[in-house]
C-alpha cells in the first residue's frame, strides 16, 4: 500500500480474517485510520464491526492479517498490549464498578501509591479533573457511578481510557444509549479530542451522526470490506446503500390507505397499575381494517398498560375492548390471540422470544398445539422444521438455515424479523407493534416498516406504538396522541405538524 | 489441537473430566489420610465387579435414584428445583405399603395398582408445592422442605396405626408377596427352583437370584426415563413446560398458562418420586416402612444424580449407576482398608463441583483457540 508512506496512519489493519468455528465473521478486511482523524466504522448489525475492533484491542486474535500501529507492525496479544500501544476502547456495555466513585473507577488497576503502598486517591482526582477540563468531559469525580446517568458513565469510560494514555480511542456504538442532547455533547467532545491529536474510531449505524462527526467512514457488510469514503463527499442515502448493499429508501414509501370498518374498538377503557393508580383513563380508540394507527406519546403515558390490557396481560378495570365486535377484555392471553390479535412486543428478549429455544421452536410458540405442528399432543418436528425454513426464507431471516440454532445467537435485527414473520404469519385481524425498530439499523428498520405497510395493504388493522415521533409520522395513516392515559387528539398523518403533535404529547391544549 | 477444543465444548467431556477430577481429589485425600489410593480404588472396583451379586446390588440401589433423579431433572427443565422429591418418595413408600398390605390382588395387577396409587399420592404431594408457588408465590424450595418433614412424620404416624404396625417392631407389616416385583420370586422359592439353583451347576445364577432381590424395577426406571425424554422433547406438553422453564414471560405472552404448567410439572415430578418409593417397597427387602428418624435420602441423592447428569433425562440412568456404584464400592474401602467410606462422598461432591463449573472447560477451549489464532497470525 503506497499511500501509507505519504499519509500518517495511526492504525492500519490489512487482510484481517476471523472465523468463529466455521462461520466467517471477517473476510480479508482492511482499515486505515489517519492520525488525528475521526473515523467511522459503518455496517449493519452483525457486519463484524465489533469483532474487528475487538481484534484491534487484543480481545480476539485474527486468523490472518497484520496490524500496524503508528507505522510499526504489532502483535496485539491482549488488551494490556493494546493499552501499552496507546489504544483505548469504550465498549457498548460499560465495565464500571457501580458502588465505586468516578475517581476510584478511573484509577482501578492503575492506582497511584505513596510511601510504597498507600493509595493516593487525591493525586488521581487532580489528574482526572485536569483531563475532564481539557476535553469538556465534565463529571463529578466524587459521585458514585451507580448514581450518575448513562451519558455520564460513558464519560467515565472515556476518561478511563484517556487516563491510561490512550492516543487511539475506539468507541463501540457510543450513541446507542444516549439522549439526543447527550449525543450532541459527545460529538463535541470527540471533536476536541481530535483537535488535540487523538485518533478516534467510532462504530455506529446511525448515518446522521457520521455526517455530523466523522472525517472518514469505512463500510463493512457481512464481514467484507466495501469502501472507505470521505464523509464530505457522500450523502446519507449513498452511505445507507453501501451499508445494506442495495438501494435504501430512508423515507417510507406507501400508497394511500383504504380503511375499512373498525376492527379493534376500545371503549372507555380504564387500566390500573400494580399500585392501583389509573394509567389508562376512559380511553376510547378505533383502529380500522387497512390503516396504520400510530400512537404518539412520551414514555409512561399509559401506552404500556393499554397494550397489556389488549393482550390480556393485565385486567381492564372498566370499559370494553372489542375485536370484530367480540369483547375480549378480562380474558386469558390466549383468547386475545384466538380473537385474531398478534403483537410484536416491545421487549424482544423477555416477551417475544425464548432465547434458549431454537429458531424453529420459537416460530411455533403460539401455534404448537395446532395441526400440522402437532397432533394429539405429539409434536411433528418435521412440520415445525419446514415451517421455520419456509418463514426464514420468505422473511429473509439470517443466517439462512438457522432453524436449528438457538435464537440467542441471532443478531437483534434478525430476532425481530423472526417475531415479525411469526406474527404476520398468524394472519391476524389486528397487528400491534410496540417500538418495533428499537435498536435496529437502517436496513432492518426499512424492512420492519415495509412489513407493517404490507400488513396494512392486506387489510389488517395495524396499531403502532412508538416513542420515536419520526417513525409515527412516517409510517402511520392516522396519529392518536396519548397523554396521561387518554387520547387527547387524533389527526390525519398527511400534513400533520410535528411541533403541534409535540405540544400535544407534552400536555399542551389542542387548538 | 482443534479436536481438543471441540471435545472440550461438548457437555459429555465436561462430565468425564469431572468424574476424573473427583477420583483424583479422592485419591489425594486418601493419601493425606495415610491410605494407599491405588489399593483403595482397587478395593472399590473389586467391591463392585468381583461378583455378579455385587453388580446386581448396585442395580437395585440405583433404581429409585434413576427415578428421583428424573424427578429433579424434569422439574429443572420447567425451571423449578424439586427439593421435595424426598418427601414425595416417602409418600410413595407409605402409599405402597398401605395398598400392598391391605388390598389383596393377583400378582402383576397388584403391583400396577400399588404403583398407580403411589404415583397419584406423590403427584398430589408435588402438585401442592406447585399450587403454593403459583397461587401464593411461595418458593418451591421452602414449601418442598416443609412437605418433606410432613411426609416423614406422616410415615411415622402411619406406623403408629394398630392395623399397620407389626407388633414388637418399629415398622409396618410387609406388603403381600403378590405385589412384589422380585424376579422369579415364585420359582426361586419353590422346591424345584431351589434344587436347581443349589445343585452347584449354576453358580452365577444361584448367587444372583438367591442372595439378592434382583427385580424388574430397573426396567421400569429405564422406561420412565425414555417416557420423560419423549414427553419433554416430542410432546406439546413438554414443549410448553420447557418454554415456561426457559422463558416464562415469553411463554405467558404467547398464551401459555404458566401457573398451570408449574403445577403439572411438579405433579409429574412427584409421580416419578412416588414411583421410586413404590419400587423400593415392592422390589427389595424389607418390603415395609420403618419409623424414620432422618430423611431416607432418595430425593436428596436424586439431586446429586440429576446434577451429575446435567439434568438430561437419559443421562440420569448413567449417573445413577455411577452414583450407586461409587457408594456401594465405597463401602468396600472401609471393609478392606479401614479407610472411612465417607471418602466417596468427597469424590461425589467433587464431581458435582466440577460439573457445576463446566463452563470452565469451555473457557479452556476459548483459550486454546485464542492461542492457536495467535500463532496463525505470526
Ligand atoms: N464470540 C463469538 N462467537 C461466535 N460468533 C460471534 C462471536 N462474536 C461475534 N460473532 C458473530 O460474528 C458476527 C459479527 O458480529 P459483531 O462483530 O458483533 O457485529 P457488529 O457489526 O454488529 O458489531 C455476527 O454474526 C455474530 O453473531
Ligand atoms: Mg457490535
Amino acid at each position: 500500500m503506497s499511500p501509507a508512506a505519504e499519509k500518517d496512519y495511526a492504525v492500519q489493519m490489512r487482510g484481517i480474517s476471523k472465523y468463529f468455528g466455521a462461520f466467517c465473521a471477517l473476510n480479508n478486511v482492511q482499515l486505515s485510520v489517519e492520525k488525528g482523524s475521526i473515523h467511522a466504522l459503518l455496517g449493519e448489525n452483525g457486519a463484524g464491526k465489533s469483532t474487528l475492533m475487538n481484534i484491534l484491542y487484543g480481545l480476539y486474535q485474527a486468523d490472518t492479517g497484520e496490524i500496524i500501529i503508528n507505522g510499526q507492525r504489532e502483535n496485539i496479544k491482549n488488551p494490556n498490549t493494546a493499552i501499552k500501544l496507546g489504544i483505548g476502547m469504550v465498549h457498548q456495555h460499560f465495565m464500571l464498578v457501580e458502588p465505586f466513585t468516578v475517581t476510584q473507577n478511573i484509577m482501578l488497576g492503575m492506582e497511584k501509591t505513596r510511601f510504597g503502598g498507600i493509595m493516593d486517591e487525591a493525586a488521581t482526582r487532580v489528574e482526572v479533573q485536569e483531563l475532564s477540563q481539557r476535553y469538556g468531559l465534565y463529571i463529578d469525580p466524587d459521585a458514585k457511578v451507580e448514581d450518575i446517568s448513562v451519558g455520564m458513565q460513558q464519560r467515565v469510560e472515556i476518561l478511563k481510557a484517556l487516563y491510561r494514555g490512550a492516543e487511539i480511542l475506539i468507541l463501540d456504538e457510543p450513541t446507542a444509549v444516549l439522549t439526543p442532547q447527550e449525543i450532541g455533547e459527545l460529538i463535541h467532545i470527540m471533536r476536541k479530542l481530535a483537535e488535540d491529536g487523538k485518533t478516534i474510531i467510532i462504530i455506529t449505524h446511525k448515518l446522521g451522526e457520521i455526517k455530523q462527526s466523522a472525517d472518514y467512514c469505512t463500510i463493512i457488510r457481512r464481514g467484507v470490506y466495501i469502501d472507505t469514503v470521505d464523509v464530505q463527499q457522500v450523502d446519507e442515502t449513498q452511505l445507507a446503500s453501501m451499508m445494506v448493499g442495495r438501494e435504501v429508501k430512508l423515507t417510507v414509501q406507501k400508497e394511500a390507505a383504504h380503511p375499512g370498518p373498525a376492527v379493534l374498538d376500545i371503549q372507555d377503557l380504564t387500566v390500573e397499575d400494580s399500585r392501583g393508580i389509573d394509567r389508562v383513563r376512559k380511553l376510547s380508540l378505533q383502529v380500522h381494517a387497512g390503516e396504520i394507527l400510530g400512537i404518539a406519546g412520551i414514555d409512561g403515558n399509559g401506552q404500556k398498560e393499554l397494550i397489556e390490557a389488549i393482550m390480556n396481560m393485565v385486567p381492564a378495570k372498566t370499559g370494553k375492548i372489542l375485536v370484530q365486535g367480540k369483547e375480549i377484555q378480562n380474558h386469558a392471553p390466549a383468547d386475545t390471540l384466538d380473537a385474531g390479535v398478534s403483537t410484536i412486543p416491545e421487549d424482544r428478549h423477555k416477551h417475544g422470544l425464548v432465547l434458549d429455544f431454537t429458531v424453529a421452536e420459537n416460530f411455533v410458540i403460539e401455534n404448537f398445539k395446532k395441526v400440522p405442528y402437532s397432533s394429539r399432543g405429539i409434536l411433528n418436528l418435521k412440520e415445525i422444521r419446514s415451517h421455520a425454513d419456509e418463514l426464514i426464507e420468505k422473511f429473509d431471516v439470517r443466517p439462512a438455515g438457522c432453524a436449528p440454532n438457538p435464537v440467542r445467537g441471532l443478531s437483534g435485527g434478525n430476532q425481530q424479523k423472526l417475531i415479525i414473520a411469526r406474527e404476520v404469519d398468524n394472519n391476524p385481524h389486528v397487528l400491534i407493534a410496540v417500538q418495533p425498530t428499537r435498536g435496529l439499523d437502517v436496513g432492518a428498520i426499512e424492512y420492519v416498516h415495509k412489513a407493517l405497510i404490507e400488513a396494512r395493504d392486506q387489510g389488517k388493522a395495524v396499531l403502532l406504538v412508538s416513542l420515536e415521533l419520526d417513525e409515527i409520522m412516517d409510517v402511520s395513516d392516522r396519529i392518536a396522541v396519548i397523554y396521561n392515559g387518554t387520547i387527547v387528539d387524533i389527526l390525519e398523518a398527511a400534513g400533520a405538524d410535528e411541533n403541534h403533535i409535540g405540544l400535544l404529547m407534552a400536555g399542551g391544549k389542542k387548538e | 489441537m482443534k479436536q481438543i477444543e471441540k471435545a472440550l465444548r461438548r457437555p459429555i467431556t465436561g462430565i468425564f473430566i469431572s468424574i476424573f477430577m473427583g477420583l483424583i481429589v479422592g485419591a489425594v485425600v486418601l493419601a493425606i489420610a495415610g491410605y494407599n489410593p491405588v489399593a483403595a480404588y482397587g478395593a472399590m472396583l473389586r467391591g463392585v465387579f468381583s461378583k455378579p451379586k455385587y453388580m446386581v446390588q448396585v442395580l437395585i440401589r440405583c433404581t429409585p435414584l434413576i427415578l428421583t433423579g428424573l424427578s429433579i431433572s424434569f422439574a429443572f427443565k420447567t425451571g423449578m428445583f424439586n427439593i421435595g422429591a424426598e418427601g414425595q418418595a416417602i409418600i410413595g413408600m407409605v402409599t405402597a405399603v398401605v395398598v400392598g398390605y391391605c388390598v389383596p390382588l393377583p400378582p402383576g395387577i397388584h403391583f400396577i395398582v400399588v404403583a398407580v396409587a403411589s404415583m397419584t399420592a406423590a403427584a398430589l404431594w408435588g402438585a401442592a408445592v406447585g399450587l403454593l408457588k403459583s397461587r401464593f408465590g411461595i418458593h418451591e424450595v421452602i414449601s418442598g422442605i416443609m412437605l418433606n418433614w410432613i411426609a416423614l412424620y406422616l410415615n411415622n404416624y402411619m406406623i403408629g396405626m394398630a392395623w399397620l404396625k407389626k407388633p414388637q417392631t418399629e415398622a409396618s407389616y410387609e406388603v403381600l408377596e403378590s405385589s412384589w416385583i422380585v424376579m422369579l420370586q415364585n420359582w426361586k422359592t419353590s422346591t424345584a427352583g431351589r434344587e436347581w439353583l443349589l445343585d452347584g451347576s449354576h453358580p452365577i445364577l444361584s448367587d444372583v437370584l438367591i442372595k439378592t432381590d434382583l427385580n424388574y424395577g430397573i426396567f421400569i426406571a429405564i422406561a420412565a426415563a425414555a417416557v420423560i425424554w419423549f414427553i419433554l422433547n416430542r410432546t406439546t406438553k413438554g414443549y410448553e413446560m420447557r418454554a415456561v422453564g426457559a422463558g416464562s414471560e415469553a411463554a405467558r405472552f404467547a398464551g401459555i398458562r404458566v401457573d398451570r404448567n408449574i403445577v403439572q410439572s411438579l405433579a409429574i415430578a412427584g409421580a416419578l418420586a412416588g414411583l421410586a418409593g413404590a419400587i423400593v417397597i415392592t422390589g427389595a427387602m424389607p418390603h415395609r416402612i420403618t419409623t424414620l428418624t432422618a430423611q431416607p435420602g432418595y430425593g436428596f441423592d436424586g439431586i446429586s444424580v440429576a446434577l451429575m447428569a446435567n439434568t438430561s433425562p437419559l443421562g440420569v440412568i448413567a449417573s445413577a449407576l455411577l452414583f450407586s456404584g461409587l457408594q456401594y464400592g465405597g463401602s468396600a474401602i472401609q471393609a478392606e482398608l479401614g479407610a472411612p467410606s465417607e471418602i466417596i462422598n468427597i469424590v461425589i461432591g467433587t464431581i458435582i463441583f466440577f460439573i457445576a463449573m463446566s463452563g470452565a472447560f469451555k473457557m479452556l477451549a476459548d483459550y486454546l483457540e485464542k492461542r492457536r489464532g495467535r500463532t496463525d497470525v505470526q
